[in-house]
């Protein structure tokens, strides 16, 4: 049961299994398997349950059912859920529990999905590796001596090891796409203002996008229909109507011209990454696609950027955890000022320290013009690039990441080595845009490879059917790891 | 005759009339429980968003436009960081560079005449929480209510350009007029719905010379030349300067360092403090010139066309600038006290608030503020002068009552034809009549017509003052019309010429002595004669007719 | 090259952050690297480029001015790490 997808549970309850035999399936597999991955946080049993025998109920009343009807999904920690603990993978929210849902969890619900547990992730989804998590190390299902990538690691291990057929992450610089591609799953970035963001707890707003983690592109499509769309609660929620896009999924997009951009396939990528990578785009060219080079001039600047505008915001959407109103407030203080540092100095980690200093640096007095207001004009010049190459193509496409999944503890010592594992995924958070990760082979070592590929905004649906032609070529997507229960 | 001028801007905080915050649809009503009007949103929960209350950006649009300001075209959100327990985001949403609205004026009437008073800029922000201190817990915490947090707060900031703690009054008097003549917001300073601070320093006239006459309009002196004048005591004595409160161009002064006054919660706490704070100030002066502080030339600076010296302070052998301060209003002690110089400035890191989107102004939004304003209290009171021939004050009374009591006051005129009289009646006797039953006008017993009746009655049949009150108050209380209260309070006025004349006649035989002091020039023994003829009639006479009958009979003595 | 210390003593204080002696060593160096890294910006010509706060183009986004319900004061409270009465309680504000 575990090994289906989203899809074949929706067929499997139309045949007559019942989403309680769903879900305790996937809650017997998390505590079987989970010891070794660390994916989850959190695992309300009663509460995913009673969410089964609901949907079952309605579904014997002849009810209208949503279109995640007994579905379980594993939610990154980062989502409000009212009454459940929601930590962010942060000590300072340790026992934080939010009196209301977040939009996406509302539309789950509306969906009639189950809501399995809150997954890992790196603190305040500051990381790339779920190194970061205030809690625990989040491994990655192919080798569990690597990390399945960050922030959004464990929602996307969760699904690679089949503990649950659907994520939900967040992608702020690639916290989506980055470990999908490191979990051989599909990983789904929307434009921003697609998704609302009410009720993600935030790092860096003009980036945050919540997206889903699936191990196809129709079960990506199904989870995205089911959470975009608008939000009066989300100022930059944007009202345009949500395409059935699972429903066109397998027209071909044609002509199709990809954009091939030469910044992408330079220093720093990995040999086998790179093969694969051709290996796709000549997939594309055998149905037909013209490959086109392009150029994004500024991409080598994007990890400058993001670092400088996404820590600058974070500075201040985590001014907040104060010890004041909600959150871990220290022991012993000598006064208001000191209790509020300490508080902050003992809950935040070594990464969330380290970008609450450089976002207050960017942003403060005599510093301000030099890196925060240049990081924006330098957004604007990686803006226009892409705008450029949209002229030129309809998508663009490259690898998700440079290297396969890293080793654990390889790059926590290097802030800047972590930081640069981002160096593809930035640009679209950056500009706004829709990127998708799809499983596009293996290293010799057994790691999954990604290819990412990127649409204009609001190009959701065609993003998505680009990326189903070559799925449907190919069948790295139904690879599933072995996850050997612990001990 | 101040040895000194005094130089005050104003910050002034109005709570926008809207029912709901500025960002979530929490009460903005005074005096809830406790934290009982809160949300995710406005307490700063995790992952809660901010979402633009549309009322108040009209209300503020409104208020802006009243104020003469420049309205931006395009106008955004930014977040001011700092670390406080009443602002739980730590941040406050406000507006920097881009503020909505700038470079206005509001006009204010001085015993000078109308003065403009310069608006440098007003902005929209939220409010913070309230801080209590907890006297239970042995002062060792304080109390956090969130339930203000987000409420909806016009920031007006004036240009430097009062120049007198009355002016300052002023200006705050005509600011909540307006304000509550389009209903922006109620302006109540007892539930913080308006909030006031006053940056304060004093010029001091220093050399070319003291004495008045060097205080003409030729070029001051260059520069480098000019000394601060003379010791303390000799600026002390000031008798000889004769200083326009207005300043003349061409002078120079030594400046003293702005003091930020805080918890001002009266206008005349306001008036009060400034003028503490400028003696306080010239005091400090005094004492400190020449000693710690020193008035340099070469910082001088030029200041709506006089030349300023802001004073520096002596400090390992340089001279270093005195850091602006912020002071607290005791209103008890009757004194401010200086809490800290702000020796760092403060560090707000700035930045445009993510979560929220810009606002384009265009022409529909400018034309419904620009049709929700009606007329503003300047114009008011320049139409009641032109169109019905009040004097200034009579007009800026009415005015200062709001529409409601000048829409009284224009029909009541119109019905009556006695625009004078209908002001004096209104300022004096339907003011009062309010006043003591806590009334608004639209509560009032007498209707304009009821009111112009009685204005009437009292020229054409003479009832005397004394009565007309009674009628008044008749009519006040029991919904009477003027004809229905003489009735009922039994008042006939005696207009018949032969029986009047009768009556004074025989108080004329009455009473000799006052006739013979009348007739010794002493005019004012006649009142004694109109007394008692008053008496007579039990006040009913008609006085127009007294006064003839009385004059012709006493001649005919 | 490291960020001196003084600098990032004044930074964890706008910051809020209690930080140890040694992580008060380890973050002006890796604040130093990463700034050196970022200041790679710099070299780049963006005279008259306009700043980009957001990709998104959206304007004017309102909510009417209509009442939605409030927490009660016991769930608002209910995260408060320390809860007097129906207040947050906090070390003693001293102005």
């Amino acid at each position: 049961m575990n090994e289906l997808t989203a899809a074949e549970l929706l067929a499997a309850q139309v045949q007559g299994a019942s989403a309680l035999e769903i879900t305790a399936a996937f809650l017997r597999t998390i505590h079987e398997r989970d010891g070794s991955l660390n994916a989850f946080l959190h695992v309300d049993d009663e509460f995913a349950l009673a969410q089964a025998r609901a949907v079952d109920a309605k579904r014997k009343h002849g009810d209208l059912l949503g279109i995640l009807a007994g579905v379980p999904v594993a939610v990154k920690d980062i989502l409000c859920v009212a009454g459940q603990k929601t930590t962010c993978g942060s000590k300072i929210l340790r026992d934080f529990i939010p009196p209301y849902d977040a939009h996406v969890i509302t539309r789950l619900k509306q969906a009639d999905a189950i809501l399995l547990g809150k997954t890992n992730m790196d603190e305040f989804a500051m990381g790339s590796s779920t190194e970061n998590s205030g809690f625990t190390i989040t491994r990655n299902p192919w080798d569990l001596e690597r990390t399945p990538g960050g922030s959004s690691g464990g929602s996307a291990a969760a699904v690679a090891a089949g503990l649950a057929p659907l994520g939900i992450g967040t992608d702020t610089g690639g916290s989506i796409r980055q470990p999908a591609a490191l979990c051989g799953i599909v990983g789904f970035k929307p434009t921003y203002g697609r998704v609302s963001r009410f009720g993600v707890i935030a790092f860096g707003s003009s980036l945050d996008q919540v997206g889903p983690l699936a191990h196809n592109v129709y079960d990506a499509a199904l989870l995205l229909e089911a959470i975009a769309g608008h939000d009066a609660r989300d100022s930059t929620s944007v009202d345009r109507p949500v395409p059935a896009y699972s429903r066109g999924l397998d027209q071909l997009v044609k002509p199709l011209t990809v954009g091939i951009p030469r910044e992408f396939f330079s220093d720093g990528l990995d040999a086998e990454v790179e093969n694969a990578v051709r290996v796709a785009l000549a997939e594309y060219q055998s149905q037909g696609a013209v490959l086109k080079e392009i150029s994004l001039p500024h991409s080598s600047f994007a990890v400058a950027v993001y670092y400088l505008v996404a820590t600058a915001e974070a500075s201040s959407n985590l001014a907040r955890y104060d010890g004041v109103h909600f959150g871990h407030r220290a022991e012993k203080f000598a006064d208001l000022l000191d209790m509020v540092a300490r508080s902050r100095g003992e809950g935040f980690g070594a990464e969330v320290k380290r970008r609450v200093m450089l976002g207050t640096y960017a942003l403060s007095s005599g510093y301000v013009d030099a890196y925060y207001l240049k990081a924006l004009k330098v957004r604007r010049l990686i803006k226009d690039d892409f705008d450029t190459a949209f002229r030129q193509c309809d998508v663009i496409a490259g690898p998700t990441t440079p290297t396969a999944a890293f080793k654990l503890g390889e790059k926590t010592g290097d802030p800047l080595a972590m930081y640069l594992s981002d160096i593809y995924t930035i640009g679209a958070n950056l500009a706004g845009l829709p990127g998708i990760s799809v499983p596009c082979g293996f290293t010799k070592n057994g790691l999954p490879i990604g290819l990412q590929l990127m649409a204009a905004p609001f190009e959701e649906g065609k993003l998505l059917q680009v990326a189903r032609m070559f799925e449907r070529a190919t069948d790295w997507h139904n690879r599933r790891p072995k996850v050997q229960a612990p001990g | 005759m101040s040895p000194y001028r005094t130089i005050i801007g104003l910050e002034v905080h109005v709570q926008l009339l809207t029912r709901t915050k500025l960002f979530c649809g929490c009460s903005t009503k005074f005096g809830l429980p406790p934290n009982s009007a809160t949300c995710p949103v406005c307490a700063g929960l995790p992952g809660a968003l901010p979402v633009m209350n549309r009322m108040a950006f009209e209300l503020a649009l409104k208020a802006a436009m009243a104020l003469n300001c420049q309205i931006a075209s395009l106008t955004k959100w930014d977040r001011k960081n700092y670390f406080y327990p009443d602002l739980p985001k730590n941040y406050q949403i406000s507006q920097y560079d881009l503020p909505f609205s700038k470079a206005g004026w509001l006009q204010i009437e001085c015993p000078g005449g109308a003065k403009k008073i310069g608006i440098i800029r007003a902005h929209l922000e939220e409010d913070a929480g309230k801080m209590l201190h907890d006297e239970q817990g042995g002062g060792r915490d304080s109390l956090v209510d969130l339930n203000r947090t987000g409420v909806p707060l016009l920031e007006i900031v004036s240009q430097p350009d009062l120049r007198a703690p009355e002016e300052a009054k002023a200006y705050l008097e005509e600011m909540r007029l307006l304000l509550r003549e389009i209903e922006v917001s109620d302006c109540e300073m007892q539930e913080g719905s308006l909030r006031c601070d006053a940056n304060v320093n004093i010029h001091i006239p220093i050399s070319p010379s003291p004495v008045a006459s060097s205080f003409s309009r030729e070029p001051t002196a260059s520069a480098d030349r000019i000394q601060p004048h003379g010791t303390p005591s000799a600026l002390a004595a000031g008798s000889r300067l004769n200083v326009e409160s207005t300043g003349a161009e061409g002078e120079t002064f030594a400046a003293t360092p702005i003091v930020e006054i805080k918890n001002l919660n009266s206008f005349r706490g306001v008036e009060r403090a400034l003028k503490y704070e400028a003696e306080r100030q010239f005091q400090e002066y005094q004492q400190k010139l020449g000693s710690v502080w020193n008035v340099d030339p070469r910082s001088a600076r030029n200041f709506a066309g006089s030349t300023v010296i802001p004073v520096q302070e002596k400090r390992n052998g340089s001279l270093v600038m005195v850091a602006k301060a912020t002071a607290g209003w005791n209103e008890k002690r009757g004194v401010t006290e200086i809490q800290r110089r702000k020796e760092e400035a403060a560090d707000y890191r700035y930045f445009p608030e993510p979560d929220l989107v810009p606002i384009l102004i265009d022409s529909l939004m400018l034309e419904k503020a620009r049709a929700g304003l009606g007329e503003l209290p300047a114009a008011q009171r320049n139409r009641l002068q032109t169109e019905y021939g009040l004097s200034p004050y009579d007009a800026s009374v009415l005015s200062s009552q709001g529409r409601a009591v000048v829409a009284y006051f224009e029909q009541t005129a119109g019905l009556s034809g006695d625009p004078k009289e209908t002001s004096n009646w209104i300022s004096n006797e339907v003011l009062q009549t309010l006043n003591d039953r806590k009334q608004q006008i639209r509560e009032f017993a007498i209707p304009p017509a009821s009111l112009a009746g009685l204005i009437q009655e009292v020229k054409s049949s003479g009832l005397n003052k004394q009565r007309a009150r009674e009628v008044f108050a008749e009519m006040a209380n029991s919904d009477a019309t003027v004809k229905a209260a003489l009735a009922k309070l039994g008042y006939q006025v005696v207009s018949d010429e032969s029986q009047l004349r009768e009556i004074v006649r025989r108080a004329v035989a009455a009473n000799p002595k006052a006739v013979a002091d009348f007739k010794k020039g002493k005019v004012k023994a006649a009142d004694a004669i109109k007394g008692a003829v008053m008496r007579e009639t039990k006040g009913m006479a008609n006085t127009e007719l007294v006064q003839r009958l009385l004059a012709e009979e006493l001649d005919a003595v | 090259m490291a960020l001196p210390l003084e600098h990032v003593r004044w930074v964890a204080h706008l910051a809020r952050l209690d930080l140890t002696p040694a992580e008060l060593e380890a973050m002006a160096r890796d604040l130093g690297a990463i700034i050196e890294y970022v200041n790679q910006l710099q070299a780049l010509h963006t005279d008259g480029v306009e700043p980009l706060a957001h990709a998104l183009d959206l304007q004017n986004v309102f909510r009417a001015d209509e009442l939605a319900p409030s927490l009660t004061v016991d769930a608002a409270l209910a995260n408060a790490p320390a809860r007097r009465g129906d207040f947050y309680a906090v070390p003693a504000v001293l102005d």
